[in-house]
This record gives C-alpha cells, structure tokens and sequence, in this order.
C-alpha cells in the first residue's frame, strides 16, 4: 500500500512506512550499561514476548511493511533496532557503540541492511554513535544528543554525509541516555519532550528550531513516553502517560499505549524496538 | 598563563556550542581570544571557529580542554621550540630568541613549559630532562646548553589590564608630576602596601643616598620597624652617609637638622672607616656602635639589604658587592619573589632594578627629576605609579598614612 506519510517534514514524499524490528528470542539483563539495567531484577521473558508481539501487532495494524532481523545469541540488546544506525533514502550509517557489550550488534545489521540493497556509510571507528537513538530528524534538522552514548563528533560526520543541519543537544541526565527516551518529534512540526534531561543549551538550541514543544511531565518521563513511534496521525507509546496522551489526543493523534515494563527493565521501550527504514527519504 | 588552541567545526551556531563552549571557558576562571570564525552561509553549511585557551595553570587548562572535547573541541598541535647547543661558555647560540619581561611559555615535546623566571634581555635554555625553561644571562650559560633559536614554540602572554578598575596601579597607572596633588595616591598606596603585607606580599625599597640627605631616612626607619619593608637595594653611599648621619649628624657633612650649617666633609670618610675596622654594619650594630639610623633598624628586623657598588665608591664597606656580574645575579635572586617595589631618589639604580623586574609586580618611582620617573615606568607600563617630588615629604606622608592606618587597625580590632 502507497500513500503520503509526511513524517516529521514539510517535504512530501510517497512512500510507505518500512520499520525494522528484531524479536526479543535472547532478550535479557545480562549486564548494566544504563541507571536502569540491574542483573538482580531480570526481565520476565514470557512477559517480554507478550509486549514484543502486541507491538509488532499494533505495528502491523497501521499498515507499515515490517522486516525481521534474525536475533543472535548473546546480543540481548539486539532486540532494540533503533540503536542499530541511522538510515536516510537508501543510505544506511551504522552504529558504533560505545559500550563493548553492544558492539557486536553492528555487523549483524549492517550486512542485513546491504543485503537489503541498502548503501553502507560507515563511520570512523573512533566516533561513537548509536543510531536512530540519538538521531531524530524534527522539521528540516536531524536533532542529536550526545555524551552517554553519542559523540559529538560523529555528528559532524553524519552531517557530512547527509548534507543536513544537525542539531547537537547535550543529554545531561543519565536515565535519558539516548535522545530518543526524552525527545519525540512530530509530523506537524511540534515535539514531545523531556526538557529536564537536556543542557541548557541543548533547551535553548531545540526551543529555536521548535517553536511548538509539548513538555512531558517528570513521572511520565520516566514512563519513557517520550519513546514513541509516530506514524503519521498514529502514536504508538508505553502506557503510563495520562496527561500526555491527552495533549496528543487535544491534537488529533490516536495514541495506542501499550505495556512495556520488561524493556523499560533494560531502559527501552517502544521507540527502541523500531527502526525506520528510512527515517527519512532525503534531507 | 598556560594555553592551547582549539578549534570547533559543525553546526556550532544552530546547536549553540560556539556559546557554550565560550561560557564553559570562563565559567572556568579561564579566558579566550577567537583567532578565526568561519559561519555557514546555507543552512546545512557548518561553521569552524578556531579559539585560543588560556588558564592560570596547565593543570587547569587540561580538565578545562578535557571538558571542551566532550563538546567537540580539538586541540590543534603546536609544533616545539627549536633549540640549539651553546658553542662556548657564555655564548649564546646564532638566532637565539631574546625574551621580554612578559610571562612566557616554551613548548617542548608537545608541552608548555613556563619560563622562569620572567626577564628581560635573556635567552632561554631549556633542561630536557628536567623539563624546565630558564631566562638566562651570558654569564649563566656553559657550551653545549640548549637554548632557543628563533621563534617557534614560544608563546608571550601580554599582562593584561585589569578591567575592575579597583586596584591602584591598574586604575592609577601614570605620572603624577609635580604641580599635582598627591596625597589621595600616596594614601592610596599606604592601603595596598597594607593589603600586600597582609596578603605576605614582598615590598623592596630601591633607595638612592638622596633619601638621607634630604633627612627622609627617619621616615624609612619607620616604615622599616612597621614591617612594610622586607627587602631594600641600595648602593655604597646609601649606607656610608646614613652611617655618617647615625655616627656623626651629618650626610656627605651636610646636618639636615640645621638650616645652613656646613662643616665635617670628611665625616663620611670617618663612617667608611669605622665601619671597615668593625668588619660590618651588623657587627657595628652588634657592638653597640651603630645605634640608629636606617642601617640600623634594617639590621634590627632582619631586612634583607642587597648592596652594590659602583666606580665612584669610597671604601667600599663590607658587605658592598663590587663585583657587577655577581650582583646582577643577587639582584635577580632577592627580586624574584617581589610584589611590590618603590624606587626612590635613584636614577641609575632604579632602572637596573625595573629591567629585573617581571611585568606583574607593582612598581612606585619616586624622583625629583621628570625623566628619571618616565624611564622607570617605562618598564612597567601596566603596573606603575611615578611621583615627580621630593622624596622626603613623599615618605613622610606614607610612613604617617601608614601609621595613622596601623593605629586605626588596631583600634578597631580592641573593639
């Protein structure tokens, strides 16, 4: 199916929604990289599936196309694609995380997304990035946090390969370690955030080139209502965000809200499990 | 001041880090000067900014660099002084780099060393293994030292001007010459030698014989024994007719208690020889004989009293160094920790002492004679006070400010 999803962009284009998801066969705490992960309070995998599956459902239901990436063993993580990299048109630039543990997730994707007849941009080995994570394009600019995860300098080399304005946010609280847990741009031109979690510079920086902000409320925030995956009119997000899903809804959006306490065990949720395939077709 | 270059590239602008990292810089206690600034003229086009970093200490501006590069600074590489080996002892190499007075800093397998100490007309040898960087004169080098040719690797820090305009010799800074008021200078002055003594400051008096001849040597007695005086440099005569004046009445035979009274020229000649015979001034104290005068109560508190000769000496006394080499070298070493020095009634003295002086210690001339003052503060253009007067009603109003202050101080503190 072929319609205009104009995501996030004044520019129109047609194309349909593509999204990359990875099932949670190996998910698990198996180490602490993040305030959230403790190994003493494990995921419930029959639980996890559960969540896992009403998203892809929820997913399907709104008619975006949804490829599966094997999972490998070993790689629990691996179940959060949006950390995967960065795709834009046909052109995708993996990740290079910072943590070890993650790190062997990168060739896994990059080789499904070239033989997916995706272009491979990789980055110097020397600049951490994590992708989708903290990569959102909001309006005309790519939004990207850096410090937990992200260098600042990989910023500067996406923005050389994309040839768009990047807009680098400091992320300056530990639990919001990825821009996408704190920041959600919508395809009207608003954003969802938690401003707490950025600088002040980072504030100022996103209230310049948003003028339209809606603020989450600090107990939602933790809720990761902010990691939400916006398909057009559709919001998908983790339950637990009353006032925020009413703003939403005063806007005109369907939010669909659903449970995702075993992934937030591991500082993830619904954003995290999803990459788009592009997140846009150009800049 | 220790320094690096950084540089910024990207969106710097947009994402308000040129800003940020400019804040962060001064939040820091450290400061900036932007060499380059290169903004995009698209949207998408990044900008550059290329941003010189100064701190207070090189441990400073590492945590400082260390927190800019989370930002996406990059420190730009600096290439190493260039040294070369002295041929001879007391050589120095061709093309060897003539410092100033003004903080300097070498760098040497990629790291800024300070040069120390800060003096002018020298060159700079550096000690590999110890990591230290010299202002050196001819007589203190040997062959085959390493000093600096040319001018690559070297960094000169300019003092700055205070901006706060709240301290006296970066507020006051000129000549004040002699048909102007100077009493609200000099009871401003007598306040910052209080604040440097507090603050166990260094305060030096550079004295010429004027200032016992003109019957002002009683006032310095007083600063002396008020401890506002820690070092004095002064010549042969200096001492020989405040001897004179302790022994006799007289300076260079002159009694300046009495108006027009003249007599006793070869008093000074008899000081000189009593001192000679006594083996010193502090042996003249010790054995009673030297009982006032500014000799005196130097020896009394223990002032550190460099003296110096000159052709034109009689004697000289013990104690006198005549030897110009070696006294350069004591005058540099009693110099080095100095923070405040007054130079008062001496031409020739005061510009020796002023070329030794490094760019950051106040500096106060005294002198009767305009173009001895303006010579003096030449030296120090961003530190210094000249007084065009006589050098006795200036002691003596400071040594009255001083000790008008120092009742008041302790009144206050019964309180």
């Amino acid at each position: 199916m072929i319609r205009w999803a104009p995501i996030g962009s004044s520019k129109l284009s047609i194309f349909m929604r593509e999204l990359l998801l990875c099932p949670p066969d190996y998910y698990g705490i198996e180490y602490e990289i993040n305030p959230w992960m403790s190994r003493a309070r494990g995921a419930e995998a029959p639980l996890a599936q559960k969540q896992w599956k009403d998203l892809h459902a929820t997913l399907s239901k709104l008619e975006c196309k949804i490829h599966l990436i094997t999972p490998q063993p070993k790689l629990p993580d691996m179940v959060f694609t949006a950390n995967a990299g960065l795709t834009v048109g046909k052109k995708f630039i993996p990740s290079n995380f910072r943590h070890k543990e993650r790190a062997g997730e990168a060739p896994h994707f990059a080789r499904w997304m070239e033989e997916h007849g995706y272009e491979i941009s990789w980055l110097p080995e020397n600049l951490y990035f994590e992708g989708e994570g903290d990569a959102l394009f909001g309006g005309d600019a790519l939004f990207c946090g850096y410090k937990f995860r992200s260098d600042i300098q990989s910023h500067r080399a996406v923005a050389d390969m994309l040839g768009c304005l990047v807009i680098s946010v400091e992320l300056v609280d530990p639990r919001f370690y990825h821009l996408d847990t704190c920041f959600c741009p919508l395809p009207d031109g608003a954003a969802v955030w938690f401003p707490a979690a950025f600088d002040e510079y980072g504030q100022r920086a996103i209230r310049e080139h948003i003028s339209d902000l809606i603020d989450v409320l600090p107990e939602e925030a933790v809720h990761f209502c902010s990691n939400a995956v916006v398909l057009d009119r559709d919001i998908v997000l983790p339950e637990g965000a009353p006032t925020l899903v009413a703003a939403l809804r005063e806007r005109g959006y369907r939010c669909h809200e659903l449970p995702m306490s075993e992934f937030l065990k591991a500082g993830g949720a619904c954003k995290c499990l999803v990459m788009f395939m592009p997140q846009r077709q150009a800049c | 001041m220790f320094s690096e270059t950084i540089e910024l590239r990207g969106h710097i602008i947009d994402s308000l880090i040129l800003p940020k990292v400019l804040d962060q810089i001064l939040t820091h206690g450290a400061n900036f000067k932007i060499g380059e600034i290169k903004i995009g003229k698209k949207r998408a086009d990044q900008s550059f900014a290329r941003i010189e970093v100064s701190a207070e200490t090189g441990e400073a501006l590492d945590e400082l660099v260390l927190r800019l590069r989370q930002h996406g600074a990059e420190v730009v590489e600096r290439a190493d002084a260039q040294l070369a080996k002295a041929r001879a002892t007391g050589v120095f190499p061709r093309d060897f780099y003539v410092t100033t007075n003004q903080q300097t800093f070498v760098r040497f397998d990629g790291k800024e060393i300070e040069v120390r100490p800060a003096m002018m007309d020298s060159a700079i040898a550096v000690d590999r293994k110890k990591r230290t960087a010299r202002a050196v004169k001819f007589f203190d080098i040997s062959a085959g030292d390493e000093i600096v040719v040319g001018h690559q690797g070297i960094r000169v820090v300019p003092v700055q001007r205070s901006t706060s305009g709240t301290d006296l010799f970066q507020f006051i800074n000129t000549i004040v010459d002699a048909d102007e008021p100077k009493s609200a200078v000099i009871r401003e002055l007598g306040r910052e030698l209080q604040r440097a003594r507090n603050a166990k400051g260094k305060i030096a008096i550079v004295g010429g014989p004027a200032i016992v001849r003109t019957g002002a040597g009683e006032h310095l007695v007083r600063l002396i024994e008020s401890r506002y005086v820690d070092r004095l440099f002064a010549g042969n005569a200096f001492a020989v007719y405040d001897v004179e004046r302790a022994l006799f009445g007289t300076s260079l035979g002159v009694n300046p208690d009495l108006a027009f009274a003249r007599g006793g020229h070869e008093n000074h000649l008899r000081a000189i020889n009593t001192i000679r015979e006594l083996g010193g001034i502090a042996a003249a104290v010790e054995k009673r004989i030297l009982t006032r005068g500014i000799m005196h109560t130097c020896v009394i508190h223990k002032v550190d009293v460099v003296l110096t000769g000159s052709i034109r000496d009689e004697g000289p006394i013990p104690g006198v160094t005549t030897d110009v080499v070696e006294a350069q070298k004591i005058m540099r070493e009693k110099l080095a920790d100095v923070t405040h020095v007054l130079l008062l009634g001496t031409v020739q003295h005061s510009l020796a002492v002023a070329s030794m002086l490094a760019p950051t210690v106040n500096t106060v001339c005294v002198d009767i004679d305009p173009s001895a003052v303006e010579r003096a503060v030449e030296h120090q253009p961003l530190q210094s006070i000249g007084l065009v007067t006589d050098v006795e009603p200036f002691l003596r109003e400071l040594a009255d400010r001083i000790a008008n202050r120092d009742d008041t101080v302790g009144a206050d503190r019964k309180q």
